[in-house]
Formats: C-alpha cells, structure tokens, sequence
C-alpha cells in the first residue's frame, strides 16, 4: 500500500489550522502494512489525537517522536491513502471540535483527489512499462520470424508440413530442416526455456550451432552432444532448450534421431502409434553429456508428428491441460487422408474454448512418406521433357563417356562456361558411383542416363541396378583427418557432387537407384 | 571411352622440382605419380604442373591428398600452377588450396622462396 504523508505548512492558507510544526513534523512517516496503526485510523475515519491513542505501534511511536499532535486520515474508498500529520496549535491551544469538523471535511475533500493522482500516475507508468514490453515482444517476434525456416524442403515422395504460432509472449520455440549430404534432411524441433528476447537469443544461438555440427556428423546423438558442449558455456545458468534431432533418408525412411529432453515425437504406423523414445539431457545444463541415439522407419503412408509442449500443456478454461493422451489420441484416430496439423488446432481451439488465450508458443512438424512408389516417382520432378537418354556398360571410363554425351546435349541446351564444368564433374563422379557401388563393376550391368529439361532447369537422371539394399552413411570427407591419415583419401565423390550442382536427389526401390541432378539454366 | 592416358615427367630445378602433369587424373595416375615424386629433388618444395591436365575426377583428388599427405610428413611444400578455373574451384571445396598454394603458372610458382 503506497502511503502518502502530508503535513501542514505555515504558509498553509487555512490559518485556523495552521501549526508550527517541530522540525520534524515535515518529514513523511510511512505506515507499514502490518502497523495496526493502520487499520485503526481506518476504523476512526476522523481526526486522531495522537496523546489518547494506546496502540503498540512504532509508526505512532515515531509519529510521536516527531512531534505529530493530530493525525488526519485522508481515506478514499476504503482505502487509507495518507494522512495530514499536524504539531501543535501555535497558539498551544487544543484543536477545537471546529478545527477538526474543518479538517475531517478538508480530508474527505483532499483524499479522493489525491487518490485520483495516484492512479493517473500509475496509470502512466503502467501505459509506459506495456510500451516497453511491446517494443521487447515486437523485437523477440522478430528475431523468432526471420530464423524458422521460410520455404519447407521439397523432397520427391514425402509430404512436409510446418506450423507454428507464437504466443503473444514468445516462447522460443525452434524448427528446421537442414539440407545435408546426399540429400538426407536433417530435422529440429526445440523449446528454450524463458521468453521474449533472451529466449529468442539462445534459440538464434541453438540454430546456428545445430546447422554447423549436423554438417559435420550424421549421427545425431553427436551433433547433440557437440551442440551442447558448445552451448553450455554461452546460455545464462537459469536457461536451457529442449530439443528433437532426427536424420531422415528420403530414400529408405529411416530416421537416426536422440532427443535432449524434448517431447517425444510420435509416428503413425498401420499398428497405431509409436513414440519415438531416446533420452538425453537438455541443452546447456551442463558438460559430458550423452544423447541415446535410436532408430525409426517410415513405412509408406507413415507419418511423423512433432510438437513442442505449447500444445500439451494448453488450459482450458477450468483449468485442465490438453496433456499427452488428447493429442495421442488425436494422431491414432486421425483420417490420414485429412490433415494432421488442421486437426490439432481445431482440436486445441475448442479446448481452450472462445476467449482462451494462447499462453505459449505452438510449433508442429509433420513428415509424410507418400503412400505409394507412384506418388514418389511422380514428385521426382514436374513433368520436364526427355532431351537425351542412353545406357552405358559398368565398366572403367563409362563415367567419361556419360560425361562428355551428357556435356553436349547440355550445351546445347545453353549450358556453357563454369556451369557446363560443374555438371560434368557432377556426372562423372554420379555415373562411377552408379557403376562401382549400384552396379558392383559388373560390366553386364547398364546404367540409365536420361537428361530432361524444362524452360528454367536441366536434370540428369542416372540410375543403377542397386535397389533394394541400404547405402552405408557416407563419411563427410575432412582434410585434416585424411593428411594425417585418420581418414581415408578417398570419400570425395558424393561431396563434390552436391557442391557442383544446384539441387541433388536420390531415390531407391527394390530394383534401382536413382541420383537426380539438377542445375539451373540461368546464370545467377 | 578412355580419355588421356597419365604421365608424370619431374624436373629438378635448384632446390625445387617441378612434376609436369599430362593427361587425366584418376586412381591410375597414383603409382606414377609416386614414381615422379621419388625422382625430386632431395629437398625444397615441389611443384605440380597442371597445365596439361583437363580432367580430374575424386579418385585423382584422393591420389592428390595421398601424396600431399606424404610431403607433408616429408616437411616439403607442395605448391599446384597451371590448375583450370574449374579445377582451381575444386581445390578451394575440398580445401586442397589451404594446403597447398595455388599459382597461376610455373614462373609464378618458383619464384617464391
């Protein structure tokens, strides 16, 4: 309770109350809130002598002490606002009944104005710090807005979808899709602890991190573990992000992931729905940790959903959570014709009922694997004309040959200079992989080499017969490790491929395998 | 189709030799290449002469960091001129060009200390 002090002054136009105050009788004395001075000044209501008061009180002590003779509640609305703290009459004569009727009609005048004053006041202050907060919100909204990813990742035979809506707080929530080697996606989903602009700073830092070590590792309890060392010593003490970190091979399903105490994400199978559990600590608590890694396979036609907990632990308006088993059902029941993420937020929207606000942020994250090899080969690419095709004998220099008939029909398709370059390297190093790995070296076997074009792109199709089993993780080539002879020399094929051409797909099925390369026809 | 066959011809010259490259570098080109390496000079640096190389695919990379590699534990400098603007790309990707510096042509390449 704000306790406001007024004392009369000698200059106070109202001389017949006018004192001289003890030099003390200026100085405001304050009231705690547990002083029973207080409730007794409310109960009077009146001018109080302070010489017929018995209170054990040590405001009326020092009131007291101060010289204090008279003390005029000033109340508003119940509410015991000030007082008006007078010494002694000058003329050292008591207050007259008059002299109080004067000031208990003057107190009931002055407290309401001063009660008034006081809520404009803090009125201002509260407009002032709502400003502050919104500033700091539309800055947190900001930085949140331009780090989630701005397209979803197209890959042929999967269907990818992202939602995600901040609360009017900003919760910090993460997602993204890193790109990595031979066409595998990397796939985050996080929650940083606390809100506004701090969170939205360590979430911008825990980005950063997770994209530089997935480029150096496709095991995903190591991309965890090494984000965390180097987050633990840059995230305030009181601060930590939850956080999903699965690999995903479009080609074959599977999904490499480990978890740092995020939700566990769920898949849709045909047998219903399995969480897909590893342990691991969070990120930026502390040094050494280890992060499980565990597998998963999408079957055609199965989904993965990832949330972060804004949606488990929405409120409705009696103040139950939506909780786990409300959205587990969800996912079992769901149609799979229709749209998970819709379904979710109808769901959720009915929960929290009309008028229920979102108190954090709600982040969701859907991977399809389309439900036949039909759809698949059909996402491979939008109906771009055969320009070329031919088929080549596994054997040594095939992969100069593809070279060279794919660089003429690529030339004569415009592409020249440094681009022509890069697209024959591509193919070159393409073409002796499909014929080592896919095709074994077997001479007998061919490899498929078609070149398509549309107005804007050219791809370069080159299948082989090694379907149906699944490609080793390559090891992404390092310098370092191979000059000091920890690594092989060798390993560079796949990853000149990806840096010559503007796009790189892989696909696989029982019979073949498919790399697609795909380089823009315009300079830029 | 088989492209240019390989060949290395090593010059001493002074403190440094130069290894002139002809033809496509891929896994055949290893064991010559070694040859031509055990013919330089006892020590300095020694430099590789792409000129006349036109092709170079990632087993040719590979052969290139094995015998870096070996330089390297030899303590002599292993210097690249002549290299194509597409190759000289390649060298930059794979970060060949951290270890070994990248002249524009043979002169340029001696005439570093």
């Amino acid at each position: 309770m704000a306790i406001l002090q007024r004392t009369r002054r000698k200059e106070d136009p109202t001389d017949r109350v006018a004192v001289q105050p003890p030099s003390q009788v200026g100085q405001a004395i304050p009231i705690p809130d547990h002083d029973p001075l207080l409730g007794y000044l409310l109960g009077v209501g009146a001018p109080v002598e302070v010489e017929k008061v018995t209170l054990e009180s040590p405001a009326l002590n020092e009131m007291r002490a101060a010289g204090v003779h008279l003390i005029v509640p000033l109340v508003s609305q119940g509410e015991l606002i000030g007082t008006l703290n007078l010494g002694r009459r000058l003329s050292d004569q008591p207050y007259s009944t008059d002299d109080r009727k004067l000031l208990a009609g003057l107190a009931s005048q002055v407290a309401p104005a001063i009660r008034v004053a006081q809520l404009v006041r803090q009125q201002e202050a509260e407009a002032k710090e709502r400003e502050r907060i919104d500033q700091e919100l539309r800055v947190a909204s900001l930085i949140q807005q331009t780090l989630l990813p701005k397209e979803l990742p197209h890959l042929p035979g999967w269907k990818i979808e992202a939602y995600y809506q901040s609360a009017r707080a900003v919760g910090g929530d993460i997602y993204d899709f890193i790109p990595l080697q031979d066409g595998r996606l990397g796939l985050v989903i996080g929650d940083v602890t606390d809100k506004g602009v701090p969170a939205a700073l360590v979430m911008a830092t825990t980005r950063t991190t997770l994209r530089t070590m997935a480029t150096q590792s496709y095991d995903p309890g190591e991309v965890l573990a090494k984000a965390n060392e180097s987050l633990v010593p840059v995230i305030p003490p009181a601060m930590f992000v939850t956080c999903f970190y699965g690999v995903l091979n479009p080609s074959t399903g599977d999904i490499a992931y480990a978890n740092a105490g995020h939700n566990l994400p769920y898949v849709r199978t045909s047998g219903g729905v399995v969480e897909m559990r590893a342990t691991g600590m969070p990120l930026g608590l502390m040094t050494g940790m280890n992060y499980e890694v565990a597998y998963a396979r999408l079957n055609p036609g199965e989904i993965v959903l990832l949330t972060s907990d804004g949606i488990v632990e929405s409120h409705d308006r009696a103040g139950d959570m939506f909780g786990f088993p409300r959205l587990i059902d969800l996912v079992t029941k769901y149609d799979l014709e229709q749209d998970l993420i819709s379904i979710i937020l109808a769901q959720l929207d009915q929960f929290r009922g009309e008028d229920g606000e979102q108190e954090d942020d709600v982040t969701m994250v859907t991977i399809r694997r389309s439900s036949s090899a039909v759809e698949s080969a059909v996402a491979f690419g939008e109906d771009p004309e055969v320009v070329a095709s031919f088929a080549l004998g596994s054997a040594p220099g095939a992969e100069r040959e593809a070279m060279v008939r794919v660089a003429s029909v690529a030339a004569e398709l415009g592409l020249e200079g440094e681009r022509l370059e890069r697209l024959k390297t591509a193919v070159s190093e393409a073409a002796m992989n499909a014929c080592e790995h896919g095709n074994k070296g077997d001479p007998d076997l061919p490899i498929e080499v078609s070149v398509l074009a549309d107005s804007n792109k050219i791809l370069v199709r080159i299948r082989d017969h090694g379907g149906g089993r699944s490609i080793p993780d390559p090891v992404i080539p390092n310098l370092e490790a191979k000059l000091a002879g920890e690594q092989s020399p060798r390993g560079w094929g796949l990853f000149l491929i990806e840096k010559m051409v503007d796009a790189m797909r892989t696909s696989t099925d029982d019979q073949y395998h498919t790399i697609e390369l795909e380089m823009s026809r315009r300079e830029d | 189709m088989p492209g240019t066959p390989f060949s290395a011809e090593t010059r001493n010259n002074g403190d440094s030799t130069v290894i002139h490259l002809t033809g496509d570098i891929d896994r055949n080109a290893k064991d010559e290449l070694e040859v031509a390496y055990n013919q330089a000079a006892a020590r300095g640096p020694v430099i590789l002469n792409f000129t006349d190389v036109d092709y170079i695919n990632s087993t040719g990379i590979a052969v290139i960091v094995a015998l870096l590699a070996r330089a390297r534990a030899d303590g002599r400098p292993l210097r690249a001129c002549g290299l194509s603007a597409h190759y000289r790309e390649i060298f930059q990707i794979t970060r060949l060009a951290d270890f070994m510096t990248i002249y524009d042509d043979e002169p340029a390449a001696l005439a570093v200390e």
